[in-house]
């Protein structure tokens, strides 16, 4: 007997939904297994990475806190990935969103101007525009892949903010940290739940669920980006521009991963610094697909991912594992997803092996 | 003929192959005499390429047994079956555009001859065949009939004592297919036996001696073509009565709805054809048929009209008396031009989304769309109007494009595209691969659509349709177009005359671009 794959006659719908949760299973029990080598307690670790983090009301602020770029990001992203235009830039847009409305911050903030919020993440956003109209006018105008241009602009990006904390916007009362004055008070988000850091970004975040829900399912706009994605020749021939939808697609993934980069420096950070993202703009490629492209399943999944922030945190302080443990677990939610997606338009099956063929096939 | 007594060739018994859901083949047997010209009949999906792809050691049967001249063998892949003597001509070729005819063939061949030794043998065989090959040339330069005899050739070099030739008259013009006829018959007086498939029954009849029908993976019949009507053959094709479609009266003169002056275009691709120009009325109520061997720059023309290309003036196309020939898609359908295209899923319809969104990709600017947000009860409406109207056959509006037939997905995308009263209906080989009812269905909606005052544009390979239907047709050869006849002022011959580029004098020979 020997495995085989055998294609499907048409692809399995349940599949689509079935293969996250055997990716989640999967890697459960490959982080156990990592645990165990590591010389710690499955079970315990288990608990710390996945049960502790929800059992107060400050650890459910602060899964909200972790989710909401991640849920800004994958949104985007996964508008873009439905019309086939990969965007995994996400970073470097929210790198550049937190720096543009960091300095509005930094150059405007204390007057008690009520325009100063709106207009940091306003600014947020249209960095994060900016930074994503690069790879849409080198797509469109000499067709260069956007998965290199997105990826190698997130690299330039961080130099950037490097470039600055560490030269012209360094706190000089900050004994020569490469890091900006904290923020005054009137250029901070405001707090939603009184002594935790959950500040109004979520409910940005929150909000685009359902906009990104109808902009995919019911406006025409949405239609163009999916059928552009699915069929490009049945676009062309319906006379969509997918020159018009690959701008759509960065422009507005580019500016939900700069309001997400200005929600993290205005909430929980108040400044900027070399480091702001612990790949927050990576992270939401997986959430993205984790959640099958759709809105309501990427807010699942940047729940889960939320969470293994939170938790690998955790077992840093109390186990005393590397952060790196987070990223293995990222990388096995990925590994596990891509192979059983492979299920969606194939089935395993039991084949009798090809000796055995040659005698049946004659009975 | 007592060849015809002795050990069949092949004969297949109780052939079966199951594919995931479908049943491909049921029980198959036929056998074919040393010398024969067996045709395999029976519509799209009926299960003539499996069938043929068991022969020729591409698919492994799931049961059955194959005898070749009388003793039992398995066939394990086509290098198994070539040294049996079974010899194939695919539907689509596989040559290499920048290599030579020589080249092309020794590749295929893979034997330890040299180049110059294969070109004595390739000489030979196309002179004993009358078969115009030159050894030398660069296959981009050929015709599709030429590259046909090339895999001929290919295939003969081998000695081959079955050869199954696949559809092989869809690419040709009347006056190569004859030729081809003259060439089969000849293999078939030295011993060779061929297994000829096809739907065009009046190309059966003047060639096979048999014919073996197949219906939905089965044999339901078997019957000497040189006997039988064409009515009695495609009855058994299709398990049914035939119905028939009917043009009505043609009306007085109508008014220019389509018009193209000195349309000439350069193709956007490597080994396209160029539009050289083209000039040509289509008025109200007038359906004018394009013929023309494809690659002759039907799709380049096609792209021109429809405005997926745009032409170098504004002038060069008018749709109802307006400039239109730098408009794209879009603006052309806002002038009331709807477009059938030549490829069904993944241009004309979109695999994956379900009938109600396809029925919204083209005429989203007929009132379905308000405000930004797709209006789905109307388009819904509309998508059951269309499966209504046209019979097609589907799960319903939420069937996805891909889970309907050929068949059943044109009719769809007609229905689609006729449903906003278009002025000018451009329709690119709509019948092609389609079965018989819904061909008929088919041609019969674009003729009520022209009775009803629009004008009709069919681009087709099949000449049989374009004389029944067309009140006007005109040739494309080598990117340029033939004044259009009235269809009773012409004849086939005429036609394919011209299909094979002899234009009339004055125009100048038409040649196809190569670079």
């Amino acid at each position: 007997m020997r495995l085989s794959l055998e294609a499907r006659a048409k692809p399995a719908r349940i599949m689509v939904w079935a293969s996250p949760l055997i990716a989640a299973v999967g890697s459960i029990i490959g982080v156990s297994i990592l645990f165990a080598v590591l010389g710690r307690d499955p079970l315990a670790a288990l608990n710390i990475l996945f049960v502790a983090p929800l059992e107060t009301i400050d650890g459910l602020a602060e899964l909200g806190l972790k989710a909401t770029p991640l849920l800004l990001c994958a949104i985007g992203i996964a508008v873009g990935c439905r019309a086939e235009v990969w965007n995994i830039g996400a970073e470097g847009q929210f790198t550049i969103g937190a720096i543009c409305g960091g300095g509005v911050a930094l150059a405007f903030g204390g007057n008690d101007s009520w325009w100063l919020l709106p207009v940091m993440l306003l600014a947020g956003i249209a960095g994060g525009m900016a930074w994503a109209a690069i790879p849409a006018f080198l797509k469109t105008r000499f067709n260069a892949h956007e998965i290199l241009t997105t990826l190698m602009l997130t690299y330039v990006s961080i130099q950037l903010l490097g470039y600055l904390v560490h030269g012209p916007w360094k706190d000089p009362q900050g004994y020569s940290f490469p890091q900006t004055r904290q923020f005054e008070a009137d250029a901070l988000l405001p707090m939603l739940i009184e002594g935790t850091r959950l500040h109004i970004g979520v409910v940005f975040a929150l909000a685009s669920v359902p906009l990104g829900s109808i902009l995919l399912g019911r406006t025409m706009l949405g239609f163009q980006i999916r059928t552009v994605g699915a069929a490009p020749a049945a676009a062309r021939y319906a006379g969509f521009s997918r020159n018009r939808i690959v701008w759509v697609c960065l422009l507005l993934s580019g500016g939900m991963a700069g309001l997400a980069g200005i929600c993290e420096v205005a909430g929980p950070d108040g400044q900027l610094t070399p480091v702001i993202s612990p790949g927050y703009g990576f992270a939401a490629i997986i959430v993205a697909f984790l959640g099958r492209l759709n809105p309501i399943g990427i807010l699942f999944s940047s729940a889960l991912m939320a969470l293994l922030y939170l938790g690998g945190e955790g077992l840093q302080v109390s186990m005393q594992l590397p952060i790196a443990v987070t990223g293995t677990i990222q990388g096995m939610l990925l590994f596990f997803l891509l192979a059983a997606d492979v299920l969606i338009n194939y089935r395993v099956r039991l084949k009798p092996s090809r000796a055995a063929a040659g005698a049946t096939g004659h009975a | 003929m007592d060849a015809r007594s002795l050990t069949p060739r092949l004969r297949l018994s109780g052939i079966t192959k199951r594919y995931a859901a479908t049943l491909a083949n049921s029980d198959i047997s036929l056998s074919i005499a040393p010398g024969e010209i067996h045709a395999l009949l029976g519509e799209n999906g009926a299960g003539k390429s499996t069938l043929v792809k068991i022969i020729y050691g591409v698919v492994r049967p799931d049961a059955g047994a194959i005898a070749w001249e009388g003793a039992p063998v398995e066939i394990a892949d086509p290098n198994a079956a070539r040294r049996l003597g079974v010899g194939m001509v695919f539907q689509h070729f596989s040559l290499f555009e920048s290599l030579t005819v020589a080249e092309n063939i020794a590749l295929g061949l893979g034997a330890s001859e040299t180049i110059a030794e294969l070109t004595v043998r390739i000489e030979e065989i196309a002179r004993r065949y009358g078969l115009a090959v030159e050894p030398t040339r660069h296959v981009h330069h050929l015709s599709v009939g030429e590259r046909q005899r090339v895999e001929i050739v290919r295939c003969l070099l081998q000695s081959p004592r079955l050869l199954i030739m696949d559809e092989p008259t869809s690419v040709l013009t009347p006056q190569e297919a004859e030729g081809l006829f003259d060439v089969l018959r000849r293999l078939s007086d030295e011993g060779c036996s061929v297994l000829y498939i096809s739907h065009k029954l009046e190309e059966i009849k003047a060639l096979c001696e048999h014919a073996t029908v197949l219906r939905a993976g089965r044999v339901v019949g078997e019957c000497d073509p040189r006997v039988s009507t064409e009515q009695q053959m495609a009855e058994l094709m299709i398990g049914g009565a035939l119905p028939t479609a009917h043009r009505a009266a043609p009306l007085r003169e109508g008014r220019p709805c389509l018009e193209v002056a000195r349309l000439t275009l350069m193709s956007d691709e490597p080994f396209g054809t160029h539009l050289r120009d083209i000039s040509f009325t289509l008025r109200d109520g007038e359906i004018l048929g394009i013929a023309g061997v494809a690659g002759n720059g039907q799709k380049e023309l096609l792209a021109a009209l429809s405005g997926e290309r745009r032409a170098p003036t504004a002038e060069a196309v008018r749709i109802g008396g307006v400039a239109a020939g730098l408009l794209g898609p879009a603006a052309r359908r806002r002038l009331h031009q709807s477009f059938i295209p030549e490829e069904r899923l993944g241009r004309g319809a979109v695999a994956e989304f379900p009938l109600r969104e396809n029925a919204l990709l083209t005429v989203y600017q007929a009132g379905f769309v308000r405000g930004g947000l797709i209006r789905f009860a109307s388009v819904a409406r509309y998508a059951r109007d269309i499966i209504t109207r046209f019979n097609v056959k589907a799960a319903g509006i939420d069937a996805a494009g891909s889970s309907l037939s050929g068949g059943n997905m044109q009719k769809f995308i007609v229905g689609r595209e006729i449903g906003t009263n278009p002025r000018v209906l451009l329709a690119a080989h709509p019948t092609w691969g389609v079965d018989i009812g819904a061909a008929i269905a088919i041609r019969q909606a674009l003729m009520d659509l022209a009775a009803a005052g629009s004008g009709v544009l069919v681009v087709s390979e099949d000449l049989a349709e374009l004389f029944e239907i067309s009140d006007y047709i005109a040739v494309l050869s080598g990117g340029r177009l033939s004044a259009p006849k009235r269809t009773h002022e012409t004849t086939v011959e005429e036609v394919g005359l011209l299909m094979g580029g002899k234009m009339e004098a004055g125009a100048g020979p038409a040649v196809a671009d190569a670079a």
